[in-house]
């Protein structure tokens, strides 16, 4: 049938935007070379260009958003597929969806005006001795670091947790019924149900990461769009995805507008790299053997057991 | 999946070392349901502000009115809303095809390697950020003419729909019962037939169910319209002109000093959250009368 063509036409697609990106960066990609990652000025008038501040911004965020959210993902997701009453499992489950649903520009505008004043108050408040770290140094903005890891990290966590939930579910039973016949207690058989799981997990977690890496609105309106590189948590940064919102449409010359290209072609790679390792990982945990009892039986079985 | 039948003859054990690893798990259990609380106090907080702010904002006028010029209160967002339906209409005019005969290639050729390969692509596409997906549609279809358009900004909506769509194709086709495919092929219909008049049909609720979710998501997006359908703050339903949109206002507005375009973003934020709340809902309520008539 000719439907082939139209699958076709989704590969192509993604092709085509990696070829696209790499054409229009060419002027920057050969002017710059392996420079334009290493340095970190970025002076568009003096056609100057080193994007190592918004890799840095980049990673920085995604990963304080990571260290965040995945606790508390990995939380939600044993509480909703093993904790809760079947009778709140479908609200909460809703719940979360809707925390992912909400379109990004919200979080930015809830970011600006309720995050922002609220991190600011809390980084006003820190002691004198804390502020001397070089974790917490700088002027209490507000706007910055701290800021767009939090707003990231609400937004990662549903993700996450749907995936660490899907994987936790493919779990068979029978390595819970296991620890629970040696006598484990709750905990200790949901850690071996963990333990199964822990390439899906990981699958789920990096899932989130790649999501943090590519979210533009909300970090763009919360992180304060400064592009030196800090360790400081409250600091104004800049993310990769950020210099493009804000600058895509100022590129006056050709150069310019190749170096942003080629920020967005490189984001382009990283997050195709990690989100196709975080498939890989949930797609091999979804596919290895099932033991007797596996999780289609899962909940009959329970109910009797109890 | 509690066990408590199960768990219960650590009772009996009163050991120091038990006794630690009960209230271990307790901790434990504790713990996730703490997690399961961080997450809700955000939504609640958003959406309690989103609502209490928008409601003061939102009247008549933001749906029928134009933008005024700074300084001057009242006024709305027709333009930015009708923008934003024609971006997601012309969104759906492209992705809708092509993602649901996709999907119908995913499902029905389910082993084949083009259909693994699409199943990567699709994939791999949600996966692309969607600023990223807006330098693409810029590339592609603002510089060569030069000009922000309507339809630049309506590829880029297309693109992000597309893996969406043709997933919850693939998955829902799946569903449907083979011996429904297997009638139709004794009756003699050809492939072709068997799938667009019989399996196609029995999961179309589902599928709109799906297009109608992907359509909520984008019709919140920013990012990829930021430089292609760009932002315009007047009345226009031409494909070539630059068109505004509800994001995109409520970005502009929200980054502004000015606190009147601060109310008009928040009641712009409620409309979208609208949006997504009612589709959300229908959605749920599709799918739960879907699974009762299937089972």
């Amino acid at each position: 049938m000719g439907t082939g063509a139209f699958a076709l036409a989704l590969v192509l697609i993604v092709v085509a935007i990696g070829f696209e990106l790499s054409r229009q960066s060419m002027l920057s990609i050969q002017k710059f070379g392996l420079n334009f990652w290493r340095t970190q000025t970025w002076d568009p008038v003096a056609g100057e260009f080193g994007a190592l501040p918004f890799i840095w911004g980049t990673l920085y965020s995604s990963i304080l958003a990571l260290l965040i959210a995945t606790p508390v993902a990995l939380g939600i997701a044993v509480f909703i597929s093993e904790l809760a009453p079947a009778r709140l499992r479908q609200p909460l489950v809703f719940l979360t969806e809707l925390l992912a649903a909400i379109p990004s520009i919200v979080y930015g505008l809830w970011g600006i005006f309720v995050l922002v004043p609220a991190v600011r108050a809390l980084e006003v408040a820190a002691p004198g001795w804390m502020r001397q770290l070089p974790l917490f140094s700088g002027p209490p903005l507000g706007v910055g670091m701290l800021s767009a890891g939090l707003i990231l990290a609400i937004m990662v966590v549903p993700f996450t947790s749907s995936v660490a939930r899907e994987v936790l579910k493919s779990v068979p039973l029978s390595q819970r019924e296991g620890a629970y016949a040696l006598g484990a207690t709750r905990f200790e058989a949901i850690r071996a149900a963990l333990y199964y799981a822990r390439t899906g997990i990981i699958g789920a977690i990096m899932l989130g990461f790649g999501r943090a890496l590519g979210e533009t609105m909300a970090v763009t309106m919360v992180i304060g769009n400064s592009p030196k590189i800090s360790a400081s948590l409250f600091a104004p940064q800049y993310t990769m995805a950020a210099v493009l919102a804000n600058e895509f449409t100022e590129a006056a010359d050709d150069l310019y507008l190749a170096a942003l290209v080629e920020i967005g072609l490189v984001l382009f790679i990283i997050t195709l790299i990690v989100n196709s390792l975080s498939r890989l990982l949930i797609w091999s945990m979804a596919r290895q053997p099932k033991a007797v009892g596996a999780a289609t039986a899962a909940v009959p079985a329970v109910e009797s057991a109890a | 999946m509690t066990q408590p039948g199960i768990a219960s003859p650590h009772a009996a054990s009163g050991s120091s070392r038990t006794r630690v690893r009960k209230i271990l798990s307790s901790l434990f259990v504790g713990f996730c349901a703490l997690c399961v609380l961080v997450a809700l106090v955000p939504l609640a907080l958003v959406l309690f502000f989103v609502i209490s702010q928008g409601i003061r904002s939102l009247n008549f006028d933001f749906f029928t009115h134009m933008p005024t010029p700074v300084g001057e209160p009242g006024g709305g967002m027709a333009n930015a809303i009708v923008g934003t339906l024609m971006l997601t209409g012309l969104g759906s005019l492209l992705a809708i095809p092509i993602g649901i005969v996709s999907g119908v290639y995913m499902s029905e050729y389910a082993g084949s390697r083009l259909a693994s390969l699409g199943r990567f692509a699709a994939d791999t596409l949600n996966g692309v950020p969607s600023i990223v997906i807006g330098v693409f549609a810029y590339g592609i279809a603002v510089l060569p003419f030069k000009q922000f358009s309507a339809l630049a900004g309506g590829l880029a909506l297309g693109i992000m729909m597309i893996p969406i769509i043709a997933r919850t194709t693939e998955e829902l086709l799946l569903l449907v019962p083979n011996s429904m495919r297997e009638g139709a092929l004794a009756l003699g219909a050809t492939r072709a037939r068997a799938v667009f008049s019989v399996v196609l049909p029995a999961a179309l609720p589902g599928i709109i169910t799906g297009i109608v979710l992907s359509l909520a998501r984008i019709a919140g997006e920013t990012a990829p319209l930021l430089f292609t359908a760009f932002n315009n703050r007047f009345f226009t339903t031409s494909l070539r002109q630059p068109i505004g949109s509800l994001t995109v206002q409520i970005y502009t507005y929200a980054i502004s000093p000015y606190e009147d375009w601060h109310r008009q973003a928040w009641a712009g934020a409620l409309v979208l959250v609208m949006i997504v709340l009612v589709c959300s809902l229908l959605a749920r309520f599709a799918t739960r009368k879907l699974e009762r008539l299937a089972s």
